[in-house]
Protein backbone atom coordinates (compact mmCIF):
# COMPACT_ATOMS: atom_id res chain seq x y z
CA UNK A 1 0.00 0.00 0.00
CA UNK A 2 1.33 3.40 -0.84
CA UNK A 3 1.33 6.19 1.71
CA UNK A 4 -1.63 8.50 1.21
CA UNK A 5 -0.68 11.97 0.21
CA UNK A 6 -2.51 14.32 2.63
CA UNK A 7 -2.98 16.87 -0.15
CA UNK A 8 -4.92 14.34 -2.23
CA UNK A 9 -7.07 13.34 0.72
CA UNK A 10 -7.84 16.93 1.38
CA UNK A 11 -8.89 17.37 -2.20
CA UNK A 12 -10.84 14.15 -2.21
CA UNK A 13 -12.86 14.20 0.97
CA UNK A 14 -12.98 17.85 1.97
CA UNK A 15 -15.60 18.20 4.66
CA UNK A 16 -16.50 20.80 7.20
CA UNK A 17 -13.83 21.77 9.65
CA UNK A 18 -14.01 19.98 12.95
CA UNK A 19 -12.32 20.63 16.26
CA UNK A 20 -11.25 17.48 18.06
CA UNK A 21 -10.15 17.55 21.65
CA UNK A 22 -7.47 14.96 22.40
CA UNK A 23 -6.63 14.52 26.06
CA UNK A 24 -5.91 15.44 28.81
CA UNK A 25 -6.98 11.89 29.62
CA UNK A 26 -5.80 10.06 26.55
CA UNK A 27 -3.36 7.14 26.63
CA UNK A 28 -1.30 8.38 23.68
CA UNK A 29 -0.51 11.77 25.13
CA UNK A 30 1.89 10.29 27.72
CA UNK A 31 0.39 12.05 30.68
CA UNK A 32 -1.95 14.98 30.95
CA UNK A 33 -1.38 16.73 27.68
CA UNK A 34 -4.33 18.20 25.85
CA UNK A 35 -4.20 18.75 22.11
CA UNK A 36 -6.88 20.65 20.26
CA UNK A 37 -6.86 19.44 16.69
CA UNK A 38 -8.42 21.37 13.87
CA UNK A 39 -9.23 18.79 11.25
CA UNK A 40 -10.49 18.80 7.73
CA UNK A 41 -11.64 15.25 7.13
CA UNK A 42 -8.66 13.08 7.98
CA UNK A 43 -6.14 15.87 7.65
CA UNK A 44 -5.03 17.87 10.68
CA UNK A 45 -4.69 21.50 9.72
CA UNK A 46 -3.67 22.87 13.08
CA UNK A 47 -2.63 21.58 16.49
CA UNK A 48 -2.76 23.65 19.66
CA UNK A 49 -1.17 21.97 22.70
CA UNK A 50 -2.49 22.92 26.13
CA UNK A 51 -0.22 22.17 29.07
CA UNK A 52 -0.10 22.97 32.76
CA UNK A 53 -2.30 20.18 34.18
CA UNK A 54 0.64 18.90 36.21
CA UNK A 55 2.01 22.27 37.33
CA UNK A 56 3.24 21.88 40.91
CA UNK A 57 4.93 25.25 41.43
CA UNK A 58 8.38 23.65 41.71
CA UNK A 59 10.17 26.93 41.02
CA UNK A 60 8.22 28.77 43.70
CA UNK A 61 8.91 26.01 46.21
CA UNK A 62 12.62 26.26 45.36
CA UNK A 63 12.61 29.84 46.64
CA UNK A 64 11.56 28.67 50.09
CA UNK A 65 13.91 25.76 50.77
CA UNK A 66 17.62 25.09 50.52
CA UNK A 67 19.15 23.53 47.38
CA UNK A 68 19.61 20.11 48.93
CA UNK A 69 16.02 20.09 50.08
CA UNK A 70 14.96 20.84 46.52
CA UNK A 71 16.62 17.69 45.10
CA UNK A 72 13.50 15.53 45.65
CA UNK A 73 11.49 18.06 43.65
CA UNK A 74 13.82 17.57 40.69
CA UNK A 75 13.15 13.82 40.88
CA UNK A 76 9.53 14.56 40.27
CA UNK A 77 10.14 16.59 37.12
CA UNK A 78 11.25 13.92 34.71
CA UNK A 79 10.23 11.01 36.90
CA UNK A 80 11.51 8.54 34.31
CA UNK A 81 15.06 9.85 34.66
CA UNK A 82 15.36 11.03 38.24
CA UNK A 83 19.13 10.50 38.37
CA UNK A 84 19.70 12.84 35.45
CA UNK A 85 17.46 15.49 36.98
CA UNK A 86 19.37 15.25 40.29
CA UNK A 87 22.60 15.55 38.35
CA UNK A 88 21.52 18.71 36.54
CA UNK A 89 20.51 20.52 39.72
CA UNK A 90 23.48 19.25 41.74
CA UNK A 91 25.94 20.40 39.10
CA UNK A 92 24.30 23.82 38.82
CA UNK A 93 24.71 24.45 42.53
CA UNK A 94 28.24 23.03 42.38
CA UNK A 95 28.94 25.53 39.62
CA UNK A 96 27.74 28.37 41.82
CA UNK A 97 29.76 27.13 44.79
CA UNK A 98 32.79 26.26 42.63
CA UNK A 99 32.79 22.77 44.07
CA UNK A 100 34.70 19.87 42.54
CA UNK A 101 33.80 16.26 43.25
CA UNK A 102 36.20 13.32 43.69
CA UNK A 103 36.77 11.01 40.72
CA UNK A 104 35.17 8.06 42.42
CA UNK A 105 31.89 9.94 42.80
CA UNK A 106 32.15 11.08 39.18
CA UNK A 107 32.29 7.49 37.93
CA UNK A 108 29.34 6.49 40.12
CA UNK A 109 27.42 9.41 38.63
CA UNK A 110 28.22 8.30 35.09
CA UNK A 111 27.09 4.76 35.91
CA UNK A 112 23.74 5.65 37.40
CA UNK A 113 23.00 8.39 34.86
CA UNK A 114 23.66 6.14 31.90
CA UNK A 115 21.63 3.33 33.47
CA UNK A 116 18.82 5.81 33.89
CA UNK A 117 19.22 6.89 30.28
CA UNK A 118 18.68 3.29 29.20
CA UNK A 119 15.63 3.03 31.49
CA UNK A 120 14.16 6.23 30.07
CA UNK A 121 14.77 5.17 26.47
CA UNK A 122 13.20 1.78 27.22
CA UNK A 123 10.01 3.48 28.43
CA UNK A 124 10.10 5.68 25.34
CA UNK A 125 10.45 2.66 23.04
CA UNK A 126 7.91 0.52 24.86
CA UNK A 127 5.17 3.12 25.10
CA UNK A 128 5.84 4.19 21.54
CA UNK A 129 5.07 0.64 20.44
CA UNK A 130 1.92 0.83 22.52
CA UNK A 131 0.90 4.08 20.80
CA UNK A 132 1.24 2.38 17.46
CA UNK A 133 -0.83 -0.61 18.52
CA UNK A 134 1.84 -3.15 19.37
CA UNK A 135 1.72 -4.55 22.89
CA UNK A 136 4.66 -6.99 22.94
CA UNK A 137 7.58 -4.54 22.90
CA UNK A 138 6.06 -2.72 25.86
CA UNK A 139 6.39 -5.86 27.97
CA UNK A 140 9.92 -6.55 26.72
CA UNK A 141 11.03 -3.01 27.53
CA UNK A 142 9.44 -2.85 30.95
CA UNK A 143 10.91 -6.22 31.90
CA UNK A 144 14.39 -4.85 31.22
CA UNK A 145 13.63 -1.53 32.89
CA UNK A 146 12.49 -3.38 35.99
CA UNK A 147 16.00 -4.82 36.33
CA UNK A 148 17.48 -1.32 36.24
CA UNK A 149 15.02 -0.19 38.92
CA UNK A 150 16.10 -3.17 41.03
CA UNK A 151 19.71 -2.04 40.69
CA UNK A 152 18.75 1.50 41.72
CA UNK A 153 16.78 0.19 44.65
CA UNK A 154 19.94 -1.46 45.94
CA UNK A 155 21.89 1.76 45.49
CA UNK A 156 19.57 4.23 47.17
CA UNK A 157 16.43 2.46 48.35
CA UNK A 158 14.12 4.10 45.83
CA UNK A 159 12.86 2.81 42.53
CA UNK A 160 11.71 6.06 40.91
CA UNK A 161 12.52 9.14 42.95
CA UNK A 162 16.13 8.61 43.90
CA UNK A 163 17.57 11.88 45.29
CA UNK A 164 20.85 9.98 45.02
CA UNK A 165 23.12 12.48 43.29
CA UNK A 166 23.67 15.52 45.43
CA UNK A 167 25.92 18.56 45.58
CA UNK A 168 29.39 17.38 46.49
CA UNK A 169 29.05 13.83 45.17
CA UNK A 170 26.52 11.11 45.82
CA UNK A 171 24.71 10.17 49.00
CA UNK A 172 26.44 6.80 49.42
CA UNK A 173 28.83 4.31 47.93
CA UNK A 174 27.67 1.37 45.83
CA UNK A 175 26.72 -1.73 47.83
CA UNK A 176 29.05 -4.77 47.70
CA UNK A 177 28.50 -7.01 44.70
CA UNK A 178 26.51 -4.36 42.85
CA UNK A 179 28.98 -4.12 39.98
CA UNK A 180 28.63 -7.83 39.24
CA UNK A 181 24.86 -7.58 39.20
CA UNK A 182 25.11 -4.53 36.96
CA UNK A 183 27.39 -6.40 34.57
CA UNK A 184 24.94 -9.30 34.54
CA UNK A 185 22.14 -6.93 33.62
CA UNK A 186 24.20 -5.40 30.80
CA UNK A 187 24.89 -8.84 29.35
CA UNK A 188 21.22 -9.80 29.53
CA UNK A 189 20.15 -6.50 28.05
CA UNK A 190 22.56 -6.81 25.13
CA UNK A 191 20.83 -10.02 24.15
CA UNK A 192 17.43 -8.32 24.22
CA UNK A 193 18.40 -5.44 21.93
CA UNK A 194 18.20 -7.50 18.69
CA UNK A 195 14.74 -8.69 19.80
CA UNK A 196 13.61 -5.09 20.26
CA UNK A 197 14.94 -4.24 16.83
CA UNK A 198 13.01 -7.19 15.41
CA UNK A 199 9.67 -6.22 16.99
CA UNK A 200 10.06 -2.46 16.47
CA UNK A 201 12.90 -0.88 14.51
CA UNK A 202 12.78 -3.10 11.45
CA UNK A 203 9.20 -4.32 11.84
CA UNK A 204 7.34 -3.56 8.65
CA UNK A 205 4.20 -2.16 10.28
CA UNK A 206 6.27 -0.02 12.63
CA UNK A 207 8.31 1.37 9.74
CA UNK A 208 5.17 2.22 7.77
CA UNK A 209 3.66 4.03 10.72
CA UNK A 210 6.77 6.07 11.49
CA UNK A 211 8.95 6.51 8.39
CA UNK A 212 8.38 9.87 6.74
CA UNK A 213 5.92 10.94 9.47
CA UNK A 214 6.45 14.21 11.33
CA UNK A 215 9.59 15.35 9.56
CA UNK A 216 11.52 17.91 11.57
CA UNK A 217 14.22 19.74 9.64
CA UNK A 218 17.46 20.58 11.47
CA UNK A 219 16.81 24.32 11.02
CA UNK A 220 13.37 24.09 12.64
CA UNK A 221 14.74 21.91 15.42
CA UNK A 222 17.41 24.46 16.33
CA UNK A 223 15.04 27.42 16.00
CA UNK A 224 12.58 25.80 18.41
CA UNK A 225 15.31 24.92 20.87
CA UNK A 226 14.85 21.16 20.47
CA UNK A 227 17.49 18.99 22.06
CA UNK A 228 18.42 15.44 22.83
CA UNK A 229 17.29 12.61 20.52
CA UNK A 230 14.76 14.95 18.89
CA UNK A 231 17.59 17.21 17.70
CA UNK A 232 19.96 14.36 16.88
CA UNK A 233 17.22 12.55 14.98
CA UNK A 234 17.28 15.51 12.61
CA UNK A 235 20.96 14.91 11.93
CA UNK A 236 22.47 17.55 14.20
CA UNK A 237 25.49 16.07 15.96
CA UNK A 238 25.10 17.86 19.27
CA UNK A 239 25.38 16.28 22.67
CA UNK A 240 26.24 18.22 25.80
CA UNK A 241 28.30 15.33 27.08
CA UNK A 242 30.77 16.42 24.37
CA UNK A 243 29.63 19.94 23.44
CA UNK A 244 28.48 21.35 26.76
CA UNK A 245 30.16 23.60 29.26
CA UNK A 246 33.58 22.47 30.58
CA UNK A 247 31.97 21.40 33.84
CA UNK A 248 29.71 18.96 31.98
CA UNK A 249 32.27 17.67 29.50
CA UNK A 250 34.81 17.14 32.29
CA UNK A 251 32.50 14.53 33.73
CA UNK A 252 32.93 12.45 30.55
CA UNK A 253 36.43 13.57 29.61
CA UNK A 254 38.26 10.22 29.60
CA UNK A 255 35.31 8.25 28.28
CA UNK A 256 35.04 6.88 24.79
CA UNK A 257 31.62 7.01 23.11
CA UNK A 258 29.91 8.13 19.94
CA UNK A 259 27.30 10.82 19.54
CA UNK A 260 24.44 9.20 17.67
CA UNK A 261 23.23 11.30 14.77
CA UNK A 262 23.10 10.70 11.07
CA UNK A 263 26.11 12.41 9.57
CA UNK A 264 26.66 12.56 5.82
CA UNK A 265 24.00 9.97 5.20
CA UNK A 266 25.04 7.32 7.70
CA UNK A 267 25.05 6.56 11.40
CA UNK A 268 28.29 5.88 13.27
CA UNK A 269 28.58 2.12 12.94
CA UNK A 270 30.67 0.36 15.47
CA UNK A 271 28.53 -2.76 15.56
CA UNK A 272 27.17 -4.55 12.52
CA UNK A 273 23.95 -5.69 14.17
CA UNK A 274 22.26 -2.31 13.91
CA UNK A 275 19.36 -2.75 11.55
CA UNK A 276 19.71 -0.76 8.33
CA UNK A 277 17.84 2.50 7.76
CA UNK A 278 14.72 1.65 5.72
CA UNK A 279 14.51 3.37 2.33
CA UNK A 280 11.20 5.09 3.25
CA UNK A 281 12.73 6.90 6.24
CA UNK A 282 13.46 10.60 5.83
CA UNK A 283 16.02 12.30 8.08
CA UNK A 284 14.22 13.97 10.98
CA UNK A 285 11.11 11.77 10.91
CA UNK A 286 9.64 9.80 13.79
CA UNK A 287 11.55 6.67 12.83
CA UNK A 288 14.91 8.43 13.08
CA UNK A 289 14.10 9.89 16.49
CA UNK A 290 13.23 6.40 17.69
CA UNK A 291 16.34 4.88 16.09
CA UNK A 292 18.65 7.41 17.75
CA UNK A 293 17.30 6.38 21.17
CA UNK A 294 17.78 2.71 20.42
CA UNK A 295 21.43 3.14 19.46
CA UNK A 296 22.06 5.50 22.35
CA UNK A 297 21.26 2.59 24.65
CA UNK A 298 24.20 0.71 23.13
CA UNK A 299 26.48 3.70 23.74
CA UNK A 300 25.25 3.91 27.32
CA UNK A 301 26.22 0.27 27.84
CA UNK A 302 29.72 1.14 26.63
CA UNK A 303 29.86 4.08 29.03
CA UNK A 304 28.67 2.03 32.00
CA UNK A 305 31.32 -0.65 31.32
CA UNK A 306 34.04 2.01 31.19
CA UNK A 307 32.72 3.66 34.35
CA UNK A 308 32.72 0.34 36.20
CA UNK A 309 36.35 -0.27 35.23
CA UNK A 310 37.40 3.25 36.22
CA UNK A 311 35.49 3.05 39.48
CA UNK A 312 37.23 -0.18 40.42
CA UNK A 313 40.58 1.35 39.52
CA UNK A 314 40.30 4.40 41.74
CA UNK A 315 40.39 4.58 45.49
CA UNK A 316 39.65 7.60 47.57
CA UNK A 317 36.65 9.39 48.96
CA UNK A 318 33.17 9.17 47.48
CA UNK A 319 32.51 12.83 48.21
CA UNK A 320 30.84 14.66 51.03
CA UNK A 321 27.36 16.10 50.43
CA UNK A 322 27.04 19.74 51.41
CA UNK A 323 25.16 20.63 54.57
CA UNK A 324 21.40 21.10 54.35
CA UNK A 325 21.80 24.70 55.46
CA UNK A 326 24.99 25.47 53.58
CA UNK A 327 25.24 29.15 52.68
CA UNK A 328 25.50 29.83 48.96
CA UNK A 329 27.84 32.44 47.50
CA UNK A 330 26.13 35.47 46.01
CA UNK A 331 25.63 35.21 42.27
CA UNK A 332 23.89 33.44 39.44
CA UNK A 333 24.65 30.16 37.74
CA UNK A 334 22.98 28.46 34.79
CA UNK A 335 23.94 25.00 33.62
CA UNK A 336 22.54 22.51 31.15
CA UNK A 337 23.22 18.80 31.18
CA UNK A 338 22.32 16.10 28.71
CA UNK A 339 19.32 14.30 30.18
CA UNK A 340 17.81 11.37 28.23
CA UNK A 341 15.11 13.59 26.78
CA UNK A 342 17.29 16.58 25.97
CA UNK A 343 19.11 19.48 27.52
CA UNK A 344 17.90 20.01 31.03
CA UNK A 345 18.90 23.40 32.36
CA UNK A 346 18.77 24.74 35.88
CA UNK A 347 19.43 28.25 37.08
CA UNK A 348 20.04 29.39 40.62
CA UNK A 349 20.15 33.01 41.74
CA UNK A 350 21.53 33.51 45.21
CA UNK A 351 21.64 36.54 47.47
CA UNK A 352 24.21 34.99 49.79
CA UNK A 353 21.89 33.10 52.15
CA UNK A 354 21.19 29.36 52.36
CA UNK A 355 17.89 29.75 50.49
CA UNK A 356 18.15 30.65 46.79
CA UNK A 357 16.50 33.88 45.70
CA UNK A 358 15.25 32.29 42.51
CA UNK A 359 15.32 28.82 41.04
CA UNK A 360 14.60 28.11 37.42
CA UNK A 361 14.22 24.87 35.52
CA UNK A 362 14.50 24.92 31.76
CA UNK A 363 12.78 21.83 30.52
CA UNK A 364 13.88 20.05 27.37
CA UNK A 365 10.45 18.49 26.77
CA UNK A 366 8.87 21.96 27.02
CA UNK A 367 10.83 23.06 23.96
CA UNK A 368 10.52 19.70 22.21
CA UNK A 369 6.74 19.82 22.60
CA UNK A 370 6.47 23.39 21.34
CA UNK A 371 7.44 22.13 17.90
CA UNK A 372 4.36 19.85 17.59
CA UNK A 373 2.14 22.44 15.95
CA UNK A 374 4.87 22.94 13.35
CA UNK A 375 5.44 19.28 12.47
CA UNK A 376 1.85 18.04 12.85
CA UNK A 377 0.41 20.54 10.41
CA UNK A 378 -0.93 18.68 7.38
CA UNK A 379 -0.51 15.19 8.76
CA UNK A 380 -3.24 12.59 9.07
CA UNK A 381 -5.21 12.27 12.27
CA UNK A 382 -3.86 8.78 12.96
CA UNK A 383 -0.30 10.09 12.74
CA UNK A 384 -0.70 12.40 15.74
CA UNK A 385 0.07 9.66 18.32
CA UNK A 386 3.02 8.56 16.17
CA UNK A 387 4.47 12.08 16.15
CA UNK A 388 3.77 13.00 19.79
CA UNK A 389 5.10 9.62 20.94
CA UNK A 390 8.30 10.07 18.98
CA UNK A 391 9.04 13.32 20.82
CA UNK A 392 9.15 11.31 24.07
CA UNK A 393 7.73 13.90 26.42
CA UNK A 394 7.15 13.68 30.14
CA UNK A 395 4.53 16.10 31.38
CA UNK A 396 5.99 16.26 34.86
CA UNK A 397 9.01 17.98 33.37
CA UNK A 398 7.04 20.25 31.05
CA UNK A 399 4.70 21.55 33.75
CA UNK A 400 7.18 21.40 36.63
CA UNK B 1 34.63 34.76 20.09
CA UNK B 2 34.89 34.97 23.82
CA UNK B 3 32.48 36.97 25.94
CA UNK B 4 34.72 40.06 26.12
CA UNK B 5 34.97 40.26 22.32
CA UNK B 6 31.22 39.81 21.92
CA UNK B 7 30.49 42.57 24.43
CA UNK B 8 33.07 44.90 22.83
CA UNK B 9 31.52 44.36 19.38
CA UNK B 10 28.08 45.13 20.75
CA UNK B 11 29.32 48.22 22.59
CA UNK B 12 30.90 49.52 19.39
CA UNK B 13 27.74 49.02 17.43
CA UNK B 14 25.00 49.84 19.90
CA UNK B 15 26.84 52.27 22.15
CA UNK B 16 24.75 53.58 24.98
CA UNK B 17 22.10 50.91 24.73
CA UNK B 18 24.53 48.48 26.37
CA UNK B 19 24.15 49.59 29.96
CA UNK B 20 26.34 47.28 32.02
CA UNK B 21 28.33 44.10 31.52
CA UNK B 22 30.27 41.59 33.54
CA UNK B 23 32.71 39.01 32.20
CA UNK B 24 34.27 37.86 35.47
CA UNK B 25 31.21 36.05 36.79
CA UNK B 26 30.17 32.46 36.08
CA UNK B 27 27.99 33.26 33.06
CA UNK B 28 29.20 36.49 31.37
CA UNK B 29 26.29 38.84 30.81
CA UNK B 30 25.43 42.25 29.46
CA UNK B 31 22.55 44.45 30.34
CA UNK B 32 20.72 46.12 27.50
CA UNK B 33 18.09 48.83 27.44
CA UNK B 34 14.59 47.38 27.02
CA UNK B 35 13.87 49.39 23.86
CA UNK B 36 16.95 48.01 22.10
CA UNK B 37 16.26 44.35 22.84
CA UNK B 38 14.76 43.32 19.51
CA UNK B 39 17.34 45.10 17.39
CA UNK B 40 20.28 43.72 19.36
CA UNK B 41 18.81 40.21 19.28
CA UNK B 42 18.37 40.41 15.53
CA UNK B 43 22.01 41.44 15.20
CA UNK B 44 23.14 38.63 17.52
CA UNK B 45 21.23 36.08 15.47
CA UNK B 46 22.11 37.28 11.97
CA UNK B 47 25.65 38.67 12.16
CA UNK B 48 28.04 36.07 10.66
CA UNK B 49 30.49 36.43 13.56
CA UNK B 50 27.77 36.07 16.19
CA UNK B 51 25.20 33.58 14.84
CA UNK B 52 23.45 33.03 18.14
CA UNK B 53 21.09 30.43 16.72
CA UNK B 54 20.00 28.75 19.95
CA UNK B 55 17.94 30.43 22.64
CA UNK B 56 18.14 28.22 25.71
CA UNK B 57 15.92 29.92 28.16
CA UNK B 58 14.03 33.10 29.00
CA UNK B 59 13.66 33.60 32.74
CA UNK B 60 12.19 36.34 34.84
CA UNK B 61 13.51 37.25 38.28
CA UNK B 62 11.56 39.51 40.59
CA UNK B 63 13.60 41.75 42.86
CA UNK B 64 11.43 43.02 45.66
CA UNK B 65 11.64 42.24 49.35
CA UNK B 66 8.13 41.86 50.78
CA UNK B 67 9.41 41.93 54.36
CA UNK B 68 9.86 45.64 55.25
CA UNK B 69 12.58 44.86 57.83
CA UNK B 70 14.72 43.02 55.31
CA UNK B 71 13.85 45.52 52.57
CA UNK B 72 15.84 48.20 54.38
CA UNK B 73 18.99 46.10 54.08
CA UNK B 74 18.75 45.48 50.33
CA UNK B 75 21.13 47.37 48.09
CA UNK B 76 18.77 47.48 45.07
CA UNK B 77 15.55 49.20 44.14
CA UNK B 78 12.58 46.92 43.40
CA UNK B 79 12.66 45.80 39.77
CA UNK B 80 12.18 42.85 37.43
CA UNK B 81 14.93 41.22 35.44
CA UNK B 82 14.68 39.14 32.31
CA UNK B 83 17.53 36.80 31.44
CA UNK B 84 18.06 35.43 27.94
CA UNK B 85 20.56 32.57 27.73
CA UNK B 86 21.88 32.41 24.19
CA UNK B 87 24.46 30.26 22.48
CA UNK B 88 25.77 29.59 19.02
CA UNK B 89 26.11 26.01 17.84
CA UNK B 90 28.23 27.15 14.94
CA UNK B 91 30.79 29.25 16.84
CA UNK B 92 30.37 27.55 20.20
CA UNK B 93 30.12 30.70 22.24
CA UNK B 94 27.47 31.84 24.68
CA UNK B 95 26.23 35.00 26.33
CA UNK B 96 23.51 36.07 28.71
CA UNK B 97 21.34 39.12 27.99
CA UNK B 98 19.82 40.95 30.88
CA UNK B 99 16.93 43.40 30.63
CA UNK B 100 15.87 45.38 33.68
CA UNK B 101 12.21 46.39 33.82
CA UNK B 102 10.12 48.28 36.35
CA UNK B 103 7.83 46.05 38.40
CA UNK B 104 4.76 47.93 37.14
CA UNK B 105 4.45 50.11 34.07
CA UNK B 106 4.40 53.82 34.96
CA UNK B 107 4.38 52.77 38.61
CA UNK B 108 0.67 51.90 38.42
CA UNK B 109 0.01 48.70 40.36
CA UNK B 110 -1.49 46.08 38.02
CA UNK B 111 -0.13 47.45 34.74
CA UNK B 112 2.38 44.93 33.45
CA UNK B 113 5.77 46.18 32.26
CA UNK B 114 6.29 45.73 28.54
CA UNK B 115 9.20 44.59 26.43
CA UNK B 116 9.34 43.56 22.79
CA UNK B 117 8.97 39.88 22.00
CA UNK B 118 11.75 37.93 20.30
CA UNK B 119 9.47 35.07 19.29
CA UNK B 120 9.83 36.07 15.63
CA UNK B 121 13.61 35.59 15.88
CA UNK B 122 13.70 32.38 17.91
CA UNK B 123 10.44 30.38 18.02
CA UNK B 124 11.66 28.92 21.33
CA UNK B 125 10.80 32.27 22.86
CA UNK B 126 7.13 31.81 22.02
CA UNK B 127 6.42 29.41 24.87
CA UNK B 128 9.09 30.76 27.16
CA UNK B 129 7.68 34.28 26.95
CA UNK B 130 4.22 32.92 27.62
CA UNK B 131 5.62 31.27 30.73
CA UNK B 132 7.32 34.46 31.90
CA UNK B 133 4.09 36.38 31.25
CA UNK B 134 2.11 33.79 33.18
CA UNK B 135 4.38 33.40 36.18
CA UNK B 136 6.29 36.67 36.43
CA UNK B 137 3.91 39.15 34.83
CA UNK B 138 5.76 40.70 31.91
CA UNK B 139 3.87 41.65 28.75
CA UNK B 140 5.69 40.92 25.51
CA UNK B 141 4.75 43.36 22.76
CA UNK B 142 4.38 41.72 19.38
CA UNK B 143 4.02 38.21 20.76
CA UNK B 144 1.81 36.14 18.43
CA UNK B 145 -0.23 34.46 21.14
CA UNK B 146 0.29 35.88 24.62
CA UNK B 147 -1.82 33.62 26.83
CA UNK B 148 -1.14 31.95 30.15
CA UNK B 149 0.54 28.60 29.66
CA UNK B 150 0.94 26.80 32.99
CA UNK B 151 -1.79 28.41 35.11
CA UNK B 152 -5.46 28.29 34.05
CA UNK B 153 -6.47 31.12 31.74
CA UNK B 154 -8.65 32.81 34.38
CA UNK B 155 -6.02 32.68 37.13
CA UNK B 156 -5.44 35.96 38.93
CA UNK B 157 -1.94 37.23 39.64
CA UNK B 158 1.55 36.11 38.70
CA UNK B 159 2.82 33.46 41.13
CA UNK B 160 6.57 33.99 40.77
CA UNK B 161 6.31 37.60 41.86
CA UNK B 162 7.77 37.84 45.34
CA UNK B 163 4.75 39.69 46.74
CA UNK B 164 2.23 37.26 45.23
CA UNK B 165 -0.50 36.12 47.55
CA UNK B 166 -2.13 32.76 46.95
CA UNK B 167 -5.90 33.13 46.53
CA UNK B 168 -8.14 31.47 49.11
CA UNK B 169 -10.05 29.51 46.52
CA UNK B 170 -10.40 28.91 42.82
CA UNK B 171 -13.87 28.07 41.46
CA UNK B 172 -14.89 26.74 44.86
CA UNK B 173 -11.74 24.63 45.22
CA UNK B 174 -9.76 25.47 48.35
CA UNK B 175 -6.27 26.56 47.37
CA UNK B 176 -4.67 27.53 50.64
Amino acid sequence: MERVDPELVEFDVRTDEMLINMGPQHPSTHGVLRLVLRTDGEVVTDVVPHIGYLHRCAEKIGEKISPRQWIPYTDRMDYLAGMNMNLGWAMTVEKLMDLEIPDRARHVRVMVCELNRIASHLVAAGTYGLDLGSFTPFLYCFREREKILDLFEEVCGARLTYSFITMGGVTGDLPPGWLDRCERFLREFEEVIPELHAVLTSNEIFVRRTAGVGVLTPETAIAYGCSGPVLRGSGVKWDLRRDGEPRVTRMYEDYDFEIIAQHEGSYPQDRDDYPPVPPEAVLGDSWHRFYVRMIECVQSIRLIRQAMAKYQGCDGPIGEPIKLTQKLPKGEAYLETEAPKGQMGFMVVSDGTAIPWRVRARSSCFCNLSVTSEICRGCLLADIPAIVGSLDIVLGEIDR
Amino acid sequence: MNATEIIDRLKQRFGDRILRSDTDCLDPWLEIAADGLHEICRFLRDDPDMRFDYLHCVSGVDYVEPDPKKAKKTDWQPHLELLYHLSSMQHRHRIVLRVVLPRWRDGVHGRLPEVSSVADLWPTANWHEREVYDLCGVAFAGHPDLRRILCPEDWVGHPLRKDYETPQEYHGIRVK
